[in-house]
């Protein structure tokens, strides 16, 4: 998702130069082509956080568009304040973009997890926020974020691993779901780097006879409302679907809308345990560990849309 | 131009404000009076009929808690009427910390401490980006100086040798639980400004003529940023306020309202 974040927001630059990258010293072997087209135009303000956002605002408010890339955690949780005030208070254009989203950096622990940036991100007035689920949406959710005039937050997961799951590019609309399966039994809400998981579990369900609808949310803020009110409407059993804690992502912004819509569904939220993992282990590691792979999934699922 | 009265006009509107908001900070505001009439009165390059001009030299209250100070000068300065000050810290008004867009001239939104210098960097280099010949003054607390965001800037500008930028340090010598020294000592704050690349002057704060004669000095060094230490006295201009913490906090009532504005004719 990383190449292609980059290769989209290098083609918006050539035709806006008001677009300026800014990092905390990130980006070794993802921003150096943007560099070196435009050097004026990538500040690396050195491994401090909260400057690379304050100076980002101070960017914005003479007239730049200004990207701050970094981690996921870093880019959200430590200049958390200044992204809070002199961000999306100031209402600004300035997009922050995290790269490994959920598990991504399975071995480096904790520190480099992100589990909790949808929560904070999401909770912030004025914030847009993106999760795309493979390197199509995130060129989609590249575009979008430009086009929109305040603050926005892209959530990126591998730099070129992540599989491609969309067969063309789909229709992206700010606050709508894109639908890739379509059945009467369930559906699942999924969004980020779980959407190929997703799609996978679906199609082993598939076999055992239970037939299941897959939405991608890679716009995470504002949500698709209208899709969960029209699935507890139906009565249709739905889940969601995130690498990120039950806590926060879109398990809980589904459950806002359903809690308070008047019907009644059966409804699961999927996601990452209240708790950090502390055991080493690679992404497909940690996601078998919290029945996040392809097989559990379809486990899980099965069970909650059985009739 | 004598800004002696100016001086005197801004400290009766702060006073007033404090008054019929019922809002703290009055002390904070007092001590830096005499910088912002320097700098809105003499030293920048602004019009306050066009508050957007692109080549507008720049100002933020990283200090957000003295938009008292802020908004008073705004006002004398002509950038709005007076009479709005009146909204200040009432419900639907003005808020107590300083807010762009409430109204014209605010440049940037603080009120937590150590975030205006970063957004004075990233203007600062805005100007590089686009030869602009704009500079951006930053005003910060001494107290303000003890969060570690003030020193990523401070590294950064001296590094970017951006010397169209200004900091201000109203070191009034008290934060708000204690004196600076006892604290959190910040000396020798100007060889630590110096060491981060810095050109540093230091000046007292209430002396216009000393200011005005160091503002028309910058940059102080050419290819390094500018940092002015501005000695000054908490509660400026009120006997009963000057070098006493409660009135970090305290409002005046009517009375004391009336005493202040007495010494102040």
């Amino acid at each position: 998702m990383r190449s292609s974040f980059i290769r989209s927001l290098t083609e918006i630059a050539r035709k806006d130069a008001r677009v300026i990258v800014v990092t905390p010293d990130m980006g070794f072997s993802v921003l150096e082509k943007f560099r070196d087209e435009f050097p004026g135009r990538l500040i690396n303000a050195g491994i401090a956080e909260q400057n690379s956002v304050g100076l980002a605002a101070g960017l914005a408010l003479c007239g730049k568009i200004v990207y701050v890339y970094s981690i996921v955690p870093f880019v959200t949780m430590r200049p958390f304040e200044q992204v809070r005030v002199d961000v999306c208070y100031q209402n600004l254009p300035v997009k922050l973009v995290g790269s490994g989203g959920g598990l991504t950096y399975g071995s480096l622990g904790p520190t480099h997890h992100s589990i909790e940036d949808i929560g904070l991100m999401r909770g912030l007035p004025n914030m847009t926020v993106y999760c795309p689920g493979d390197p199509i949406e995130a060129e989609l959710c590249t575009q979008s974020s430009h086009a929109i005039p305040g603050p926005a937050y892209i959530r990126l997961a591998k730099g070129s691993g992540d599989p491609i799951v969309h067969k063309s590019k789909p229709d992206f609309r700010l606050g709508k779901a894109i639908q890739l399966r379509s059945g009467p039994d369930g559906a699942i809400l999924v969004t980020g780097n779980l959407l190929g998981n997703a799609v996978a579990a679906t199609e082993e369900l598939s076999k055992e006879g239970v037939s299941c609808s897959v939405f991608s949310l890679p716009s995470v803020k504002p949500i698709d409302s209208e899709l969960v009110l029209k699935l507890a409407q139906m009565g249709m059993p739905f889940v969601t679907l995130e690498e990120h804690s039950v806590i926060g992502g879109i398990g809980s912004a589904a459950s806002e809308i359903l809690a308070e819509s008047g019907f009644k569904t059966k409804f699961r939220r999927i996601g990452l345990p209240d708790r950090f993992a502390k055991e080493a282990g690679s992404q497909d590691y940690l996601r078998k560990k919290f029945g996040l792979d392809a097989s559990s999934l379809a486990k899980t699922l099965q069970s909650h849309f059985k009739k | 131009m004598d800004l002696q009265p100016t001086a005197r006009e801004i400290r009766k509107k702060i006073v007033r404000m404090a008054t019929s908001g019922k809002s703290s900070h009055i002390g904070t505001a007092l001590s830096t009076v005499e910088i912002l009439a320097s700098l809105y009165f003499k030293t920048m390059r602004i019009n306050p009929l066009e508050p957007q001009d692109p080549s507008r030299d720049r100002f933020i209250m990283s200090k957000g808690h003295g938009c008292l100070a802020l908004y008073a000068a705004l006002a004398e300065r002509g950038f709005f009427p007076a009479d709005k000050l009146s909204a200040f810290y009432l419900d639907g008004g003005i808020p107590g910390h300083a807010t762009r867009d409430c109204l014209p001239g605010v440049e940037a939104s603080t009120g937590s401490l150590g975030h205006g210098l970063p957004i004075g960097v990233g203007m600062a280099l805005a100007a590089k980006m686009d030869s602009r010949h704009y500079r951006t003054f930053v005003l910060l607390g001494d107290g303000e100086c003890d969060e570690g965001s003030v020193w990523e800037a401070a590294m950064l500008a001296g590094h970017k040798k951006l010397d169209n930028l200004i900091a201000i340090i109203d070191y009034n010598k008290l934060q708000s639980f204690g004196y600076t020294k006892e604290v959190m000592d910040l000396e020798p704050l100007s060889a630590k400004w110096e060491s981060f690349g810095w050109a540093a002057s230091e000046v007292d704060g209430h002396d216009l003529e000393a200011l005005d004669g160091l503002f028309g000095k910058l940059p102080f060094s050419p290819g390094k940023p500018s940092v002015v230490i501005a000695h000054t006295v908490k509660g400026k201009g009120v006997s009963f306020m000057e070098n006493r913490i409660e009135w970090h906090y305290k409002s005046p009532n009517a009375e004391q309202e009336k005493m202040a504005l007495e010494e102040l004719k």
